[in-house]
């Protein structure tokens, strides 16, 4: 069509989605978990989209956290747990038996509720797991440290004591300490099961700011019962309620769909406060 | 609150009371050494010749060394056996078998000292004898302690292990590192506190071990040269004299005593030391 070789023309498209289309990496359908044949969380199926912030939100016992387990399947640890259906994470289904758990674990990063440091230095909390993985390199192993002790905001804090115990550190500190050693890993998944819930109001700020920037870069998991904090940081958020004491999904969204105009009548009565 | 003070009364005086008890044995200790400590040349004890307290010979040093190197074998061998057993039972056995498993260790550490003692004595011996004569040696005092503190090390390696919170075991597995991993890089700095304490308490036993020590080790006053040769240890000594011994001799006696006493001690400060200045 335009024959002046000077004029600025696109090259052809580049297969998949347009970049502003949310492309789903953790794919859950239908998946019922039960303990010792009761079951916890009846048939759940959603998406969960790369670089978003997903809030699992609902009251205490409608396995939220069952939920954020079978992700990384924390609950193989659980003697007496079953789990039907299935999760895809980047199309690989993770209960498959060629699944390695270990490389899975290093993929999707988890950050508990009540911080756990490990009883050691600071310094080794972080190559700990990294020795483990195969990165020994001192330098790297310092570069590592140092990059994601930024990235928590911890640096400034800890730089000149290393060494020191991790158990010195406060809680809030504890907290990003446990993050930093999460993303050291450089996981594309971070589950986060109450990660402030165990802090004070200012060490749950600092916490939630740091949620808030990493947001992009890792596909992120939070299970909060806090629903201030759900609307702030979260893109999508997953309502579950517990019926006859098994979990259900009950709507699943963008946040602010979900706050401001759910489907259902019990996710407007449990996100202004009238259940739950 | 008048409970209060009472309570608080009550749980001081037994305080006192087991402190003051420990005070006691020193004192005698030192009372009944105390001819020996000042009537003899405190040298003496590490040049004299030899052990012939008849001929006013008073050397120790056979007998420490040959307690010490007892000890230090014994506790060499049941430490890593001891710390396996209880790692056996936390992480890898089937929980039949650690419960199985574990009431037998428990058992182990209920059997008395003379039975061990017999035991080395009618079978161990012989076999040893069969190897190396004479049979009775070191080395069976060394093997004889180690089965009597294995169990005492696997179960406080145990309790330790078991203490430690299922958070760290959490989130050791949620980071991708293996069983090993996890034992290695989490759960043995976490227990160390436990396990350093239950192997010095091992030690301290297997130092004042008496019974099954003498029935094994062949008592011949002398350094060893080999795991072969016979030894006496100092508490062994003691059992042995103590019911002739008079004069200088039974007061050397109570010093070998107290020395046992001050190694044990130094045991313990020590274990304090390490736990000052432990990294973490």
């Amino acid at each position: 069509m335009n024959d002046d070789p000077d004029a600025f023309t696109l090259g052809p498209l580049q297969a998949g989605p347009p970049c502003c289309e949310p492309q789903p990496l953790i794919q859950v359908r239908n998946l019922t978990l039960h303990y010792d044949g009761k079951t916890a969380l009846d048939n759940v199926s959603l998406d969960i989209y790369k670089g978003c912030i997903t809030a699992l939100i609902g009251p205490s016992g409608c396995g939220k956290t069952s939920f954020l387990s079978a992700i990384n399947r924390m609950t193989d640890l659980i003697p007496c747990c079953g789990i039907d259906g299935r999760i895809l994470v980047d199309n690989q289904d993770i209960h498959h038996r060629d699944c390695d758990v270990q490389a899975l674990r290093r993929r999707i990063g988890m950050v508990f509720q009540k911080p756990a440091p490990f009883p050691l230095s600071i310094r080794r909390n972080i190559a700990l797991p990294l020795n483990e993985h195969g990165v020994t390199q001192k330098k790297e192993v310092a570069a590592i440290t140092e990059t994601v002790l930024r990235d928590v905001g911890l640096w400034g804090e800890v730089c000149d004591r290393l060494d020191a115990s991790a158990l010195s550190l406060s809680g809030g500190q504890q907290q990003r300490l446990c993050i930093a050693r999460a993303l050291a890993l450089n996981p594309e998944i971070l589950l986060m099961d109450e990660p402030c819930s165990a802090l004070d109001p200012i060490a749950s700020g600092v916490v939630e700011d740091l949620i808030c920037r990493l947001q992009g870069r890792y596909t992120i998991v939070i299970v909060t019962h806090n629903l201030a904090q759900a609307r702030r940081i979260a893109n999508y958020a997953a309502f579950f309620w517990v019926r006859e004491r098994t979990g259900q999904l009950v709507e699943f969204g963008r946040c602010r769909h979900i706050f401001e105009s759910p489907r259902e009548a019990l996710t407007a009565a449990y996100v202004n406060g009238a259940r739950g | 609150m008048l409970t209060d003070r009472v309570l608080t009364g009550i749980l001081r005086s037994g305080a006192l009371l087991s402190a003051l008890i420990m005070l006691l044995i020193l004192c005698f200790l030192l009372l009944e050494s105390w001819p020996a400590l000042t009537g003899l040349p405190v040298a003496g004890f590490l040049t004299d010749p030899s052990w012939h307290p008849l001929e006013s010979a008073y050397n120790l040093m056979p007998m420490l060394s040959a307690t010490l190197l007892a000890s230090i074998g014994a506790i060499t061998l049941a430490v890593p056996l001891g710390i396996a057993s209880a790692l056996f039972i936390v992480f890898f056995a089937p929980s039949h078998l650690a419960s199985l498993y574990k009431r037998l260790i428990e058992l182990l550490a209920g059997i008395p000292s003379v039975v061990f003692g017999f035991w080395g004595l009618t079978v161990l011996v012989p076999l040893i004898s069969e190897w190396q004569p004479p049979g009775a040696s070191l080395l069976a005092a060394v093997l004889v302690l180690t089965l009597m503190i294995l169990p005492m090390i696997a179960i406080t390696a145990y309790t330790a292990l078991a203490a430690v919170p299922d958070e760290l075991l959490q989130n050791a597995a949620a980071l991708g590192l293996s069983r090993w991993g996890t034992i290695a890089g989490v759960v043995l700095p976490a227990a160390r506190a436990g396990i350093t304490a239950g192997i010095i308490l091992a030690a301290a036993r297997a130092l004042g071990e008496t019974m099954a020590v003498l029935m094994v080790a062949g008592n011949v006053v002398q350094h060893p040269e080999s795991l072969f040769d016979p030894v006496r240890t100092l508490a062994a000594n003691i059992a042995l004299e103590m019911a002739y011994a008079m004069g200088d001799h039974r007061s050397v006696l109570f010093v070998s005593g107290l020395l046992l006493m001050l190694l044990v001690m130094a045991l313990s400060a020590m274990a304090g030391l390490l736990e000052k200045h432990r990294h973490v």
